[in-house]
Order: structure tokens, then C-alpha cells, then sequence
């Protein structure tokens, strides 16, 4: 980008054209059902574009409304961006825009596509908004934007289990909104002031000890709920099978991680401080997702909800390094989630191209595929071996700075448990390889085919990148991509003056 | 005392998401919970004999009302229509499917 002055005029776009993109899709479906492909992918696809121009730019603040701080204090709206939103950014739309590609043939068997693809756009303006939010008004307005959004994508298949689990997701989800509503209504009687930098600066000359910890407290069991931490996971299983498959993908590879991990270690870090109880409960958190997700995917028939407890589990990886704390532990932290983001939405949709081919997700009855389905088998067999470590693909990377991280820290019982659910990924992601793909071809699935052209592609795109992310951390890549969002988070509390100049 | 009241009312909301059986009954519960929070933010913003914050109208000095948890508030109102609205809408399409409200015969997912 050529100055900040005009690069931050970018910032609202993000959450402008999706937002209008939504509405638009409403006014025009009358015409054709397929300008609302069209409208959906191009407008994803714009994005994915300025998001990328964005790279390598400075701390970005744009006020919305030009509202000037007065004698020091910010008054208006402020959209923040530096490396870690920006890392959240490459995610979302990225992301997006590849689940959108698969939706295209995916989603003509729903009937209502153009509600599909408001939903959908709806959902990215408010994962965009959250992770440039600049203040805790904004990051909770466009939370509960993306959440609603998620609620009813969940249930859009309307049959009675879809239902059943959106129901369940949204009562955890008000819940969680409620506590987290409260957190930040007592931190703003303590402070004031609901904007991040403000609040950061106001607490840094009177901490008051109890309340903090009583609001990160509230802000733990809130942001755990959104992001299924461990002890709070009750309704992921449920919730991201049931919705379509490209909505999954979206769900945990994106939507956890935006309005869950990310809103938390930003207000954490950035602004409130971290206490060392705060990070040692974390990790118990982390290791305590880490383990049971895997047992419990160990456990299960259904091909997309073993996807989704193994969610459970990379999520405890993914904590795990950015509560260690350490510069190496956050940089496998964040790496892992950009790696978790690319391999786990490639195999939801891996399983969204076996349910289209052959109508089941129950592994039992499945079989043979990779004699039907060379593309969906040999894209899920990348991505079970990027998700389990196995060298040349990018988990391997991100597990091995993690692991090594934990050892730097002296934490050689998180290393050893690391590897040990590294181990069992590995065997658990075998059984789907074995049931789904390998073997005997069952007599049912003699006539099934590979899946439409747009599937395909996606699939091959996600599948590419799992193979070339391991550069990611060669020199020159690395600078790029992670390091300013490492930097953001290893500096701590910088960030508030980085906004406030 | 006020506070206290607030507190009440999200501890009862909150017990009711926990123990009621019945999905209305758990949709008024969230509902009681939110508006407890609305209760408690318009109070945090409450000042006593401050002025609205229309900067022109009085000296500068003078006691203003911070608008932004009005603001809030408002927001907030809104949004919680929105979750109730589809919660119910939910709650009646579940209704249609499974032909009862209570929970513990709504339960197909497990595992």
C-alpha cells in the first residue's frame, strides 16, 4: 500500500462491503438465483485482495465518523489494525472465500441460497469487525453479529437434529454473551471508558487488583464458552456437524478462533495485562482440551463430529503456545491456528464432498472412497497427515515450535502430553482414513462419483497450502506473515500507546 | 441495593437456564438474564443532577452524563432482541419436529 493515510481508509471497507453485500444479495435475488454466487464469491474475493494489500503496513487506527480524541482521551469509534488482526484477517476471508467456492455446488441442493450467502457475508462483517474492533463496544456489537449469523447457519438444514443442536448452541451462546456483557460493564465502571488503548492506559496508573481479576474471570468463562475451551465445549460437537459442510469449515477453522481465542488473548495481553494465575489456568485449560478432545474424537462413528472434537483438541495446542508466554510459544501458537484454520476447514470439507457423493457421514457405512473419489481421498489424506505432524505438511512445523517452546519453558510434562496427543491425532485420523477411504468398496456406494468442479478446486487449493505453509517460516516469508502478529502479543501492552499517538 | 437487586435477577435468570425443563421457559430465563445486565449498565451510567451531554448548552465544567452506556444499553436491547426473536422462531420449528418443549425428550445428539 502506497501511505497509511489512504491505507486506512481500508479498514471500514472491510466490514462495509460484506455488510452490504448481504443486503444487496437480498435486493437482487429476484432476478437470478445465481447473482447471489456471484455477488457472495466476488465480494470475498475483493476482500481476500485488500486484505493482502494490507500486508506489511503499519499499526493501522482509523476513527470512524473523524471523531478527534479530546485532550488525549479517544471519543469516537476506532478500528484497529496491527499483526495479530491482520494474521485473524488472512484467516477470515481467506477462508471464506474458499468455503464460498465449495458452496457453489455444494449448496444447490438447499433450497433459499440467497439466505445462505447473507448469512454467510453477514458472518465475515462481523468476524472482520471483531478483530479490528478497538473498543469492547464494537468487539461485542460485531461479536453478537457473527453469532447470530453462525446460530441460524447452523440450523439452515432445518431437520430436527440441526435444530436440536442451533437451540443448544444459542442458549450456551447468550449465556456467554451475558457474561461477557458483564465483564465489560464492570470494566467500565472501573475505568470509565470502553475503549481498549483508554482502558489500558487508565488501568496502567490505578490497578485495582480484585475487580481485573473478577472480569477476567467473566471474559474466561464468556470467550471459553464462544471458543469451546474445554470445560465449556458442550455444544460444538453438536453445532458444527449439523450445519452444512462449508459453514463447518467456516465454524472451526475461523469463527472459534476469531470471536473466542483471538477477543481474549487480545484483552488479555494488549490490554489488561496478564497475571501468571490467569496464564497457569490457561494452560491447565489448554492441556485438559488438548487431551480429552482427542479421546473423545478417538470415540466417534460420525466423520464430522469426530472433526469437531478434534477441533476441541488443536485449539488446546493452539492455547497451550500463546499461554506459554514465551516469544517461540506464541509464534507455534499462532501458526498452529493459522495451520488449524487451513486443515480443518480442507477436511470438513472433505466430509461435505463424502456426504454429497454418497448421502452418509457414518464411517461404518462408508468405504472404497479413494477408488470413487481419487480428489476428496487423496486431499483428506494431506490433511489427516498436516493435522497429525507428519513432516512435510505445515502441522508438523507448528507442533515442533510448540513442543519446543514447552521445553524452553521448562514445561517438560506439557511437552511429553503434546506429543502423546500428537500420537493419538495421528491414529484417530487413521481410522478415518481406514473406514472412509481404504478397504472394501461397499455394494450401496457401487455408483457414486467424484465430486462438481468448484469442490474439487477448493479442496486441491486448501490441499496446496497445507503442503507449502510449512515456508511460512523461512526468512524473508516469516517477517510478513507472522512475526508482527508475534510481535503484537509479545509486546503486551505497547499496543496502547501504538493506538493513543 | 439496587446492584444487589441486579444480581438477584441474573442469579434467578441463570438458575432457570440451568433447571428448567422446557425450552419457552428457558428462552424467558435468558431473557431475564440480559435484562439484568441492561438494569445494572443503565445504573453504572447513572449520575446525579448531571446534564445531558449536549457540549454547548451548559459551562464546561459542568456535571455531564457520559452517553456511552446509554448508548450501550441500547445496543444491547437490540441485540437481545434479535437472540430472543430466533430462539423462539427455534423453539417453535423444534416444536413442529419433535411435537413437545421438554428438553429431556429433545435429544437425539450425544456422544
Amino acid at each position: 500500500m502506497s501511505s497509511p493515510s489512504i491505507a486506512q481508509y481500508l479498514l471500514p471497507v472491510l466490514v462495509v462491503l460484506p455488510l452490504g453485500g448481504a443486503f444487496l444479495i437480498q435486493l437482487l435475488k429476484k432476478i437470478s438465483k445465481l447473482i447471489s454466487d456471484i455477488i457472495a464469491n466476488f465480494i470475498l474475493g475483493v476482500l481476500v485482495v485488500l486484505v493482502f494489500s494490507l500486508l506489511n503496513s503499519p499499526v493501522l487506527v482509523y476513527k470512524v465518523g473523524g471523531w478527534m480524541p479530546v485532550k488525549g482521551i479517544p471519543i469516537g469509534i476506532y478500528l484497529v489494525l496491527d499483526g495479530l488482526s491482520l494474521l485473524l484477517l488472512i484467516i477470515i476471508n481467506m477462508i471464506g472465500l474458499i468455503s464460498l467456492i465449495f458452496s457453489i455446488s455444494y449448496m444447490r441442493r438447499f433450497t433459499n441460497r440467497p439466505l445462505y450467502y447473507t448469512l454467510f457475508l453477514l458472518m465475515i462483517a462481523g468476524m472482520n469487525g471483531v478483530v479490528m474492533g478497538g473498543d469492547l463496544f464494537n468487539i461485542y456489537v460485531f461479536l453478537e453479529v457473527a453469532a447470530i449469523a453462525s446460530y441460524s447457519l447452523v440450523a439452515f438444514g432445518t431437520e430436527a437434529d440441526e435444530l436440536e443442536a442451533s437451540f443448544k448452541y444459542q442458549v450456551m451462546g447468550t449465556v456467554a454473551s451475558a457474561f461477557i456483557l458483564l465483564g465489560i460493564i464492570i470494566i467500565y465502571s472501573i475505568t470509565g471508558t470502553l475503549n481498549l488503548a483508554d482502558i489500558g492506559r487508565v488501568l496502567k496508573d490505578e490497578v485495582t487488583e480484585a475487580p481485573i481479576i473478577l472480569t477476567g474471570v467473566l471474559f474466561l468463562v464468556g470467550f471459553g464458552l464462544k471458543g469451546a475451551m474445554m470445560p465449556f465445549h458442550a455444544w460444538l460437537p453438536d453445532a458444527h456437524p449439523s450445519a452444512p459442510a462449508p459453514i463447518s469449515a467456516m465454524l472451526s477453522g475461523v469463527l472459534i478462533k476469531a470471536i473466542g481465542i483471538y477477543t481474549l488473548v487480545r484483552i488479555m495481553f494488549n490490554v489488561v495485562g496478564v497475571i501468571p494465575l490467569f496464564s497457569t489456568i490457561m494452560l491447565y485449560i489448554s492441556a485438559i482440551s488438548m487431551t480429552a478432545g482427542a479421546f473423545l474424537a478417538f470415540a466417534q462413528w460420525d466423520f464430522k463430529r469426530l472433526l469437531a472434537y478434534s477441533s476441541i483438541s488443536q485449539m488446546g495446542y493452539v492455547m497451550l503456545g500463546i499461554w506459554l508466554m514465551t516469544p517461540l510459544g506464541i509464534l507455534g501458537g499462532l501458526f498452529h491456528m493459522l495451520n488449524h484454520s487451513v486443515f480443518k476447514s480442507l477436511l470438513f470439507l472433505n466430509s461435505g464432498a463424502v456426504v454429497y457423493g454418497t448421502g452418509s457421514r457414518q464411517l461404518k457405512r462408508l468405504g472404497g472412497l479413494n477408488q470413487k473419489m481419487p480428489i476428496t481421498s487423496s486431499t483428506s489424506l494431506i490433511a489427516s497427515m498436516s493435522i497429525a505432524g507428519i513432516p512435510p505438511f505445515n502441522g508438523f512445523w507448528s507442533k515442533l515450535i510448540i513442543i519446543m517452546a514447552c521445553i524452553q519453558s521448562r514445561h517438560f510434562f506439557l511437552a511429553g502430553l503434546a506429543v502423546v496427543v500428537s500420537v493419538m491425532t495421528l491414529v484417530y485420523y487413521l481410522k478415518v482414513q481406514r473406514y472412509a477411504f481404504w478397504g472394501e468398496l461397499q455394494l450401496t456406494l457401487k455408483d457414486i462419483r467424484e465430486v462438481p468442479f468448484a469442490m474439487c478446486f477448493s479442496m486441491i487449493l486448501l490441499a496446496f497450502l497445507c503442503t507449502i505453509m510449512g515456508a511460512l517460516l523461512l526468512p524473508g516469508v516469516k517477517e510478513l506473515f507472522i512475526d508482527p502478529a508475534v510481535n503484537t502479543l509479545v509486546n503486551g501492552r505497547e499496543y496502547i500507546s501504538l493506538v493513543l499517538k | 441495593m439496587t446492584y444487589l437487586l441486579c444480581s438477584l435477577l441474573f442469579l434467578v435468570g441463570l438458575s432457570g437456564v440451568l433447571l428448567k425443563r422446557n425450552l419457552i421457559k428457558i428462552v424467558i430465563s435468558l431473557t431475564i438474564v440480559e435484562y439484568s445486565l441492561f438494569m445494572f449498565l443503565a445504573l453504572v451510567g447513572y449520575k446525579q443532577n448531571a446534564f445531558p451531554p449536549i457540549v454547548k448548552s451548559v459551562a464546561e465544567e459542568a456535571n455531564y452524563v457520559d452517553p456511552l452506556p446509554q448508548a450501550l444499553v441500547l445496543t444491547a436491547i437490540v441485540i437481545g432482541l434479535a437472540t430472543t426473536a430466533l430462539l423462539v422462531a427455534l423453539a417453535v420449528r423444534i416444536y413442529e419436529k419433535y411435537g413437545t418443549f421438554d428438553i429431556r425428550e429433545i435429544r437425539r445428539l450425544k456422544g
